[in-house]
């Protein structure tokens, strides 16, 4: 079987210096895969260049056997809150529209169809009631569901979201990682870069573990091991710990 | 004579009152998304710039906006390339871009025409519109216009999450520059009726206004386009009835338009916020 995404020797600079190095990664379809890591790991720099969005030095990624230009509109990314405008003129189903816009081309506005499928997606994530409402109007947890549903509004076969949990309450997060596992059992693929080790077992069939380069990929469980995070978290050449394997 | 009876009396107001309609439709419309998009400043930056494009039109004999879109594209393109390649910041480099240029404008026109003529086109001289300048002005309109139908989506998308039309495959660095093209059109429309000095005030006061006053994109940009209109003919009324600049005139109608919504828009004005704040504070304290 293809996988849906297939990452081969992966390297990326970022204001000069190495971010990611040689990376690979193979992604079966209907996995819900965690990207964990320390700050500075390289986690959305790796996001964004799989998807284009920043250059790489090189490396190649495919989704589905194919280019990430002819898989472009199939592909959906959740950004980051602190990337949106929170203030801006949008309502919440207008932003979940936007969803349609990649697979209708160059003039030609949503009709009464996306709509109704926009209406179908805002149904699925529960924020239906808040339609109308202006998106910097909600809290956190219902702002990361409603551009869940943009994403699904989408058609997208693989989704990329970005640290969806920051600033999310607890109850929001439940519900949001209850829809990411549904979504995945219907054979979407999705990647979620995440900040919180905690629950990341719980959470994720699979856990792909970055510090500037792959430390470790599989299944949550065989990752999640006491000896691959201290690689991948502490810095084996910090000088602090030197000094303290000196005093010890 | 009233202003009303002067409308039908006079070809010149008719044409001036055609003209700042105009020019108040599509600063308005323009603004909107000057405003969505953080470039308040670049908007102001490249208006100034226009003016070194507009005096070698003249010299060239060619039309005004062609120069007036070399230049401004030209300022817009070192603006970019002074803060990518050295430590300065935008906002350095746009200050030391359109300074420049501005002051460029200002040797050659006063170089090769009089004083009288930089004036004009420093503020605007409304009273003065010619039957060529209004036509040009109605086809700039229409350009403008015609471009945000048709690219309504687009512009609101890379507006919006830029990240997102960007991953799916728009050009957002083409629609970036289109903006700038389109911004340097408009200013050169707005020569006559408020000058270059203040046209920012026209692209940024009434979207602002709009702003305030609405949480959809499409109601803002018919808002804003009628906030314009309204600012620019109140604004003639007022320069034509007292005599006083109309370019100034009309700026400062849309700053008393823009307080008015400040102080009482329905759900961002400060006394419908303040009062929600403050009975919130009083059911807290019970």
């Amino acid at each position: 079987m293809i996988p849906a995404i297939q990452v081969s020797e992966l390297s990326v600079s970022y204001h000069g210096q190495k971010a990611i190095q040689r990376a690979d990664l193979i992604v079966e379809k209907g996995k819900l895969v965690g990207i964990i890591g320390p700050n500075g790991a390289g986690k959305s720099t790796f996001v964004k260049a799989m998807l284009s969005l920043i250059s790489r030095d090189g490396g190649t990624v495919r989704f589905q056997g194919k280019s990430f230009k002819e898989m472009r509109t199939s592909i959906a990314y959740v950004p980051q809150r602190n990337e949106i405008d929170w203030d801006f003129p949008i309502t919440v189903f207008d932003t979940v529209l936007i969803g349609t816009y990649p697979t209708l081309g160059f003039f030609k506005n949503p009709g009464k169809k996306e709509k109704e499928w926009a209406r179908v997606c805002l149904k699925k994530v529960g924020m239906e009631p808040f339609s109308k409402k202006q998106i910097g109007e909600l809290s956190g947890g219902q702002q990361q569901r409603v551009f869940l549903a943009r994403a699904l509004a989408q058609k997208a076969e693989i989704l990329f979201l970005d640290e969806p949990f920051a600033g999310v309450d607890v109850a929001s997060e439940a519900a949001m990682i209850a829809l990411l596992k549904e979504l995945a059992a219907d054979g979407k693929t999705i990647l979620v870069v995440h900040h919180d080790l905690s629950k990341a077992t719980e959470y994720f069939d699979q856990l792909l573990l970055l510090n500037k380069k792959v430390i470790g990929f599989g299944d949550a469980e065989t990752v999640f091991k006491r000896e691959l995070l201290r690689q991948a978290y502490v810095h084996p050449l910090s000088f602090l710990d030197q000094k303290e394997m000196a005093d010890a | 004579m009233n202003f009303l009876e002067a409308i039908f009396y006079y070809d010149f107001l008719q044409k001036a009152l055609l003209t700042s309609a105009m020019v108040g439709i599509i600063c308005g419309m323009i603004g909107c998304f000057i405003i969505l998009r953080g470039m308040a400043l670049m908007g102001d930056a490249i208006s100034h710039a226009v003016l070194p494009g507009v005096a070698i039109s003249y010299l060239l004999g060619i039309p005004f906006f062609i120069g007036a879109v070399v230049s401004g594209v030209v300022t817009a393109v070192a603006i970019g390339f002074i803060s990518q390649n050295s430590r300065i910041k935008q906002d350095i480099s746009i200050g030391i871009m359109f300074t420049s240029a501005f002051a460029f404008g200002i040797l050659l026109i006063t170089g090769m025409k009089s004083s009288t003529d930089l004036y004009h086109i420093l503020f605007g001289n409304v009273l003065a519109v010619r039957t060529a300048d209004m036509w040009a002005t109605l086809g700039i309109g229409f350009v403008v216009f015609l471009s945000i139908v048709l690219f309504y989506k687009e512009l609101l998308v890379s507006s919006f999450d830029k990240t997102m039309a960007q991953a799916y495959g728009l050009p957002v660095q083409w629609i970036h520059y289109i903006l700038l093209v389109l911004l340097t059109m408009v200013t050169v429309a707005s020569l006559q009726t408020v000058g270059i000095i203040l046209v920012v005030a026209m692209l940024i006061t009434p979207a602002a206004t709009a702003y305030l006053l609405t949480d959809r994109l499409w109601v803002m940009l018919y808002a804003s386009a009628l906030l314009g209109v309204i600012s620019s003919v109140a604004g003639l009324y007022i320069s034509f009835t007292y005599n006083l600049a109309s370019g100034a005139a009309i700026v400062l109608v849309s700053t008393l338009l823009f307080l008015l919504a400040f102080f009482l828009a329905p759900k961002q004005g400060l006394i419908w916020r303040r009062m929600r704040t403050y009975a919130n504070t009083e059911k807290g304290e019970i």
